[in-house]
């Protein structure tokens, strides 16, 4: 089943383009990765996947419910000495669920607790957050982002700043929730190699659109040589 | 020098010290709640320049003559809009957030001196809307108001609190769940305009910026949760309250002059402030410095 889907779309600010010629596809259970450099037009893609832009032309069809993409950005400078119970970040994944309640339901709680589950997190339930390592701090982001939305995620360069070990397992458990779990995911990345080893889909980007296929038709296409000489 | 301690302004004025300690306590956590947000979002400066926006009304109303129980009615208005106004001005990005605050709240505070000299009111009105007027300004249609504009600003963050968590923590994840992070932010400097109209009169517009910084910065040296930062700010900015309140007010000094001198509730309040924010801070690092040294032992015993 389609999720997403971009027909010749054209993103940018104020009229002006970032990029252009977006034709794409993600289907349920896909896992595709958008690679490109600082300035390609990933995050204006994103942006519009999460609605929070309107593509200049072209048409984008999303078969999600509203608020339906879990997001994961990238951590934010003020997080790093933020007050707060992993318990209480994770459950902030719920937010977007009945936005006129002022507090989490029973449902919300649970939901959270299956999550913490899932990401291996609960030992670390009342640490706070600032005190966590920077794997533990994704986990604990990537249970909150499942929270909003399990059917398909959205994950911004969610390795950066990490150590090889850690960003192994990071890439593994996000592995494990797309073929286990049956979780569509698209992921940011700045790892070629690592998209290559886990991803079913490549987009990538440079001010336009170099490719998107299947992760093995990729190496073929040569994208890369292309996007080097200009 | 000498202190003395005069616990008949106690018995001799217990009602007004009394309405004075409810409104006093009120205002305190109001600004002590509020601050843990905007500390943590980095918008202390919108709090900083509100209560400059505070102190030109003030001028305002005192120019045009309001009586003094209705100066509430030419603040209120003033800074809500100020507070939205500076809100959307740090968000444009078309001048550096910090500097527009820096701008609009220099430019208030010359403008209000401007206004109280022109009407010409002395150095004391002024002094007394910067640092705290007495308590025994307060009348009782304030303290109606007051109480009533605290306890609204009370009720909204606790019904709004898991948005408020929400969108200090990490907008870009809160507009993709579909709050509304820019409604919540203006709410967030509406709720903080009251409180320090509110709590304006009888602390000072000045002295209010402290009581939103202060509680929140200690208590989020002690605690791990957002939910118990909140609650021990609103603890710590009370109990300094009272102390500041009594100290001001049963305390006089005795300097061999013809009469004696106390000092002023606002800055006495601030003060034990200042006073926790050390405390802890010293006793952290001493906390820090006795485990480690434990530690330094127990490797040193293997």
């Amino acid at each position: 089943m389609s999720l997403i889907q971009f027909e010749n779309v054209v993103l940018g600010y104020e009229g002006k383009a970032v990029i252009a010629g977006l034709s794409f596809e993600v289907c349920q259970g896909d896992y595709l990765c958008v690679l490109g450099q600082n300035g390609s037009g990933k995050s204006t893609m994103m942006k519009s996947l999460l609605g929070l832009l309107q593509p200049i032309s072209g048409q984008i069809r999303k078969n999600v419910r509203k608020n339906g993409i879990g997001y994961l950005p990238q951590q934010q400078p003020t997080q790093a000495d933020f007050p707060a119970s992993v318990r209480e970040v994770v459950l902030s994944g719920c937010q977007g669920k009945h936005p006129y309640m002022p507090f989490y339901t029973k449902e919300d709680k649970h939901l959270a607790k299956e999550k913490m589950e899932l990401m291996n997190i609960t030992h670390l339930e009342g640490k706070s957050f600032r005190e966590l390592s920077g794997g533990q701090k994704q986990r604990v982001l990537l249970a909150r982002t499942l929270c909003a939305a399990d059917e398909l995620i959205l994950l911004d360069e969610p390795t950066a700043g990490l150590d090889p070990v850690v960003t192994e397992d990071l890439y593994e458990l996000i592995n494990r929730i797309n073929k286990e779990r049956g979780v569509t995911v698209i992921m940011i990345s700045h790892d070629p190699a690592a998209a290559k080893r886990y991803a079913s889909h490549i987009l990538h980007l440079g001010q336009q659109m170099l490719y998107f296929g299947k992760t093995e038709d990729y190496d073929r296409a040569a994208v890369i040589g292309r996007e080097l000489n200009g | 020098m000498e202190i003395i301690i005069n616990l008949n302004t106690l018995v001799n004025a217990s009602d007004i010290i009394l309405k004075g300690m409810i409104v006093g306590v009120l205002t305190a956590i109001c600004a002590a709640i509020l601050g843990v947000p905007l500390v943590l979002k980095r918008y202390s400066m919108i709090g900083d320049g509100l209560s400059h926006m505070g102190f030109c009304a003030t001028a305002i109303a005192a120019a045009v003559g309001v009586s003094n129980d209705k100066v509430m009615y030419v603040t209120m208005p003033f800074v809500v809009i100020s507070a939205i106004v500076l809100l959307l001005l740090s968000e444009s990005g078309k001048i550096k957030g910090d500097a527009a605050i820096a701008m609009l709240s220099t430019g208030a505070v010359a403008s209000g001196y401007i206004i109280y000299s022109l009407a010409s009111k002395g150095a004391g009105d002024v002094c007394s809307s910067l640092f705290g007027g007495s308590i025994y300004t307060l009348d009782s249609g304030d303290v109606t108001v007051s109480v009533l504009l605290a306890c609204g600003v009370i009720l909204v963050f606790v019904l709004l609190f898991s948005k408020i968590f929400a969108i200090s923590f990490d907008t870009a994840f809160a507009k993709s769940a579909g709050t509304n992070v820019a409604f919540y932010n203006v709410l967030l400097a509406v709720l903080t305009a009251v409180t320090i109209v509110v709590g304006m009169k009888m602390i000072g517009s000045i002295m209010i910026s402290a009581l939103i910084v202060f509680p929140a910065l200690t208590a989020m040296r002690i605690c791990k949760q957002f939910k118990s930062v909140i609650l021990v700010a609103g603890l710590i900015s009370t109990v300094c309250f009272v102390l500041g309140l009594l100290f001001a007010t049963v305390i006089e000094f005795n300097f061999g002059r013809v009469s004696t001198a106390s000092i002023p509730i606002g800055p006495s309040v601030v003060a034990f402030n200042v006073i926790a924010f050390a405390l802890t801070v010293g006793i952290k690092k001493l906390l820090q410095t006795v485990s480690k040294r434990n530690l330094g032992k127990k490797e040193g015993e293997q």
